[in-house]
């Protein structure tokens, strides 16, 4: 492939430029192992969920029916693409396409592993390393939307207007959780690019003091990943995260016993494999943020490890992220085996009065302890963590008294019986 | 590289605009409306305006649009339009209002495009902004010093705004005040 | 030049575009089509439809959501380009993004205490 590059004539490249064939070899490679990754996702979910249930799950196609998704997706081109009478002609066709090429775009700022040098050119191995890339990564899922909405809409029917309804408001709730849940992220790194921001993640915790006590022993073991110090971000990410991708427990667009299949129930055929294509390709995007932001991205445990192997080099943090992505992926299916799914109000409750006043109060909690010590004494910071635990143990001890009473109908009943 | 972008740019705006204009469905303009703010995203872009870029979508596209799109569903708004207009005289005032903005961009182009040499502090600002382009930093430098008193008052505006907002939905959800439960005894024993 | 870096995110949009369009494409060929008026009428488990989707009505708890939404929004935006130059803004920083989000805070306090984040009554 490289001699291939190299004996093409010389005046093609610099007519098109280097960059340019870069960019587009990084584009077509980056969307065809998407592709792939969705079809072994999609086998993956199957085979894991098969043996939690004590099933066995797809094994006739290919080893392991590895080939099971692709035969699916084969299948799916030969099926009738039906377009319904009530449907709004164009806004039914762009749907599935608005639904699934944001997903894709999310993958642009992920940056897969360090770089790789190819005939004297420098390769980093992120699509496009932009300067405001987490702004970029909400923006892109911000437009995720749409697909929802507008399919939900043109079907012209009821099912998939109430689920795309509850979808938007559901997607643009958690959607304010997920972006303050990465302000702290941008405060710590100090940048919003994700190469910055995994390579703030480098190293190993040193000097590790706690309570006086100087633990040697950690020394150069706990990588310097955000996860250590921004957990609590990472939660209300995760959470948010997996709502945006209308996962379960969080699938109620699609619950299945009240609106049939939610947004997309008319569709059919290659169409509805769209959506699908889109939802799997989010939670890889999703995944693969996880692991790039809180989890040091393509840095591995021991970073002084692969530079003894020139090839190594570039394989090795590659294998790491794959390793955290896929990990990831597990988790998502892991939940959804797990998890029944949770009632509308409850989403909105864990949405509205968790999260988001978790993720306010987290941002302030980490501007503290990264403020100047010159400027902010280490008592004013112990104050600070005090009156936060102090708020905090207070509301966990109130606990959540919808958990408690009786069920809102049921309340009303009460009421209505003793007025 | 920079002319065809931009010829880009405008082709999708205004093509966009014209086609919201003469839209007959209100989701198709909504639609069309989300694809002009992201044609004027790119048009940020090309300024060296990441992050204003990144706003634009986030803010505008992402969630401004939504609610038009929510309102227009959750309103039934069906093909047939209505043509009376719900407040009169909106006709007259729009085509005084549009001849003034043509009025004005057309003195702004005659006299050309040295907006920012206008106002001193203005240029300045734009300077130290450009000698960094696209840095969000730079922005925060300026937005969290020299537009301090600005930038708080926005909170207050988006304090307003958050009443304004529990106001238009007051009767829904959510326990009623002691006085709205004494207006709703009296409407009831009326 | 900056634009460089968006050059491969526009090859991208296009591709995944291409992919979409050129599979339906494929499939409307390939596919088989035999419309019927039953099979065309929009599905609700096998009962004959009645009324279009211009007669339903939302509760109008999600116009709110979306509002808020709105709002919490632009604090968002607000929020991350003060986190990036956290580090030379010092103390001021910190006092000035305290004031703005103890504002906000204020107003989601209202919002809570109102009812506008309940989902039930």
């Amino acid at each position: 492939m490289i001699d291939w590059i190299k004996q093409l004539p010389g005046n093609v490249i610099d007519f098109i430029g280097p960059e340019i064939i870069i960019a587009t070899a990084k584009v077509v490679l980056v969307f065809g192992v998407l592709l792939v990754t969705t079809l072994l996702v999609i086998w993956f979910e199957r085979r894991v969920i098969a043996d939690m249930q004590a099933r066995v799950g797809p094994n006739r196609w290919g080893p392991f029916g590895l080939f099971q998704t692709l035969a699916d997706g084969i299948k799916l081109f030969f099926k009738e693409d039906f377009r319904p009478a009530a449907a709004d002609r164009w806004t039914f066709v762009i749907a599935p396409v608005m639904a699934m090429v944001p997903a894709f775009l999310a993958f642009a700022v992920v940056p897969l592993g360090d770089h790789v040098v190819i005939a004297g050119h420098r390769v980093d191995l992120v699509m496009s390393d932009l300067n405001i890339g987490i702004l970029y990564f909400l923006a892109v899922g911000s437009l995720g939307v749409y697909g929802v909405v507008l399919a939900g809409w043109a079907s012209g029917s009821k099912y998939p207007l109430i689920g795309s309804i509850r979808s938007t408001a559901q997607m643009i709730s958690y959607e304010i959780a997920l972006g303050l849940s990465l302000v702290p992220i941008a405060l710590v790194a100090g940048s919003l690019s994700t190469v910055d921001i995994v390579a703030a993640q480098a190293g190993t915790y040193d000097n590790i003091v706690l309570f006086g006590r100087d633990l040697n022993f950690l020394e150069g073991i706990i990588p310097h990943w955000f996860i250590v110090q921004q957990w609590p971000a990472f939660l209300i990410f995760l959470v948010a995260g997996i709502a945006e991708t209308n996962r379960a427990p969080f699938d109620l667009p699609e619950a299945e016993t009240e609106l049939v299949a939610g947004y997309h129930t008319e569709y059919s055929g290659i169409r509805f494999a769209m959506f699908f294509l889109g939802e799997y390709v989010h939670v890889v995007a999703i995944s693969a943020m996880a692991a790039t932001l809180f989890f040091g991205g393509w840095h591995g445990w021991n970073p002084a490890f692969p530079a003894a192997i020139d090839w190594l080099r570039w394989i090795v943090p590659i294998f790491w992220f794959t390793i955290k992505t896929v990990a990831f992926v597990y988790l998502f299916v892991w939940l959804r085996a797990t998890l029944p799914r949770l009632r509308y109000d409850r989403l909105m409750w864990v949405g509205w009065k968790r999260l988001i006043p978790g993720a306010l109060v987290w941002i302030v909690v980490t501007a503290v302890l990264n403020s100047d010590p010159e400027e902010v004494p280490t008592s004013a910071r112990l104050w600070v963590m005090a009156v936060v635990f102090a708020i905090l143990l207070a509301w966990v001890w109130r606990g959540d008294p919808r958990l408690t009473a009786l069920e809102p109908w049921r309340k009303k009943e009460v009421t209505r019986g003793t007025a | 590289m920079d002319v065809a972008v931009f010829v880009a740019v405008f082709v999708l705006a205004l093509g966009s605009s014209l086609a919201m204009l003469f839209a007959r469905n209100a989701v198709h303009v909504a639609l069309f409306l989300v694809a002009g703010q992201v044609a004027l995203a790119v048009a940020f872009l090309l300024q060296g305006a990441f992050f204003v870029a990144a706003v634009q979508v986030i803010v505008y596209a992402g969630a401004i649009m939504v609610l038009f799109l929510f309102v227009i569903m959750l309103l039934g708004v069906d093909q047939r339009e209505a043509l009376i207009e719900p407040l009169p005289g909106q006709r007259p005032l729009a085509i005084g209002l549009g001849a003034l903005l043509v009025l004005e961009i057309l003195y702004a182009s005659m006299r050309g495009l040295d907006l920012a040499s206008a106002s001193p502090e203005g240029s300045a600002a734009l300077a130290r902004l450009n000698a960094d382009p696209g840095n969000v930093e730079a922005l925060a430098r300026l937005l969290f010093s020299d537009f301090l008193l600005p930038f708080e008052v926005t909170s207050v505006l988006l304090v307003a705004a958050i009443v304004g907002v529990m106001a238009l939905a007051r009767r829904m959800g959510g326990p009623l005040t002691a006085s709205e439960r004494s207006d709703r005894a009296e409407e009831v024993a009326a | 030049m900056t634009l460089d870096s968006y050059v491969p995110i526009l090859f991208l949009i296009v591709l995944s575009t291409l992919f979409a369009v050129a599979s339906i494409w494929v499939s409307s060929r390939i596919g088989p089509r035999a419309p019927t008026p039953a099979k065309l009428t929009p599905y609700e488990s096998g009962i004959v439809p009645e009324g279009g989707i211009e007669k339903q009505r939302f509760p109008v708890k999600f116009y709110l959501v979306a509002m808020l939404f709105i709002i919490f929004d632009i604090e968002t935006v607000f929020l991350y380009p003060w986190a990036v130059a956290y580090d030379n803004l010092k103390l001021f920083g910190l006092i000035e993004m305290g004031v703005f989000i103890a504002i906000l805070l204020a107003a989601y306090v209202y919002v809570w205490r109102r009812g506008g984040l309940e989902w039930v009554d």
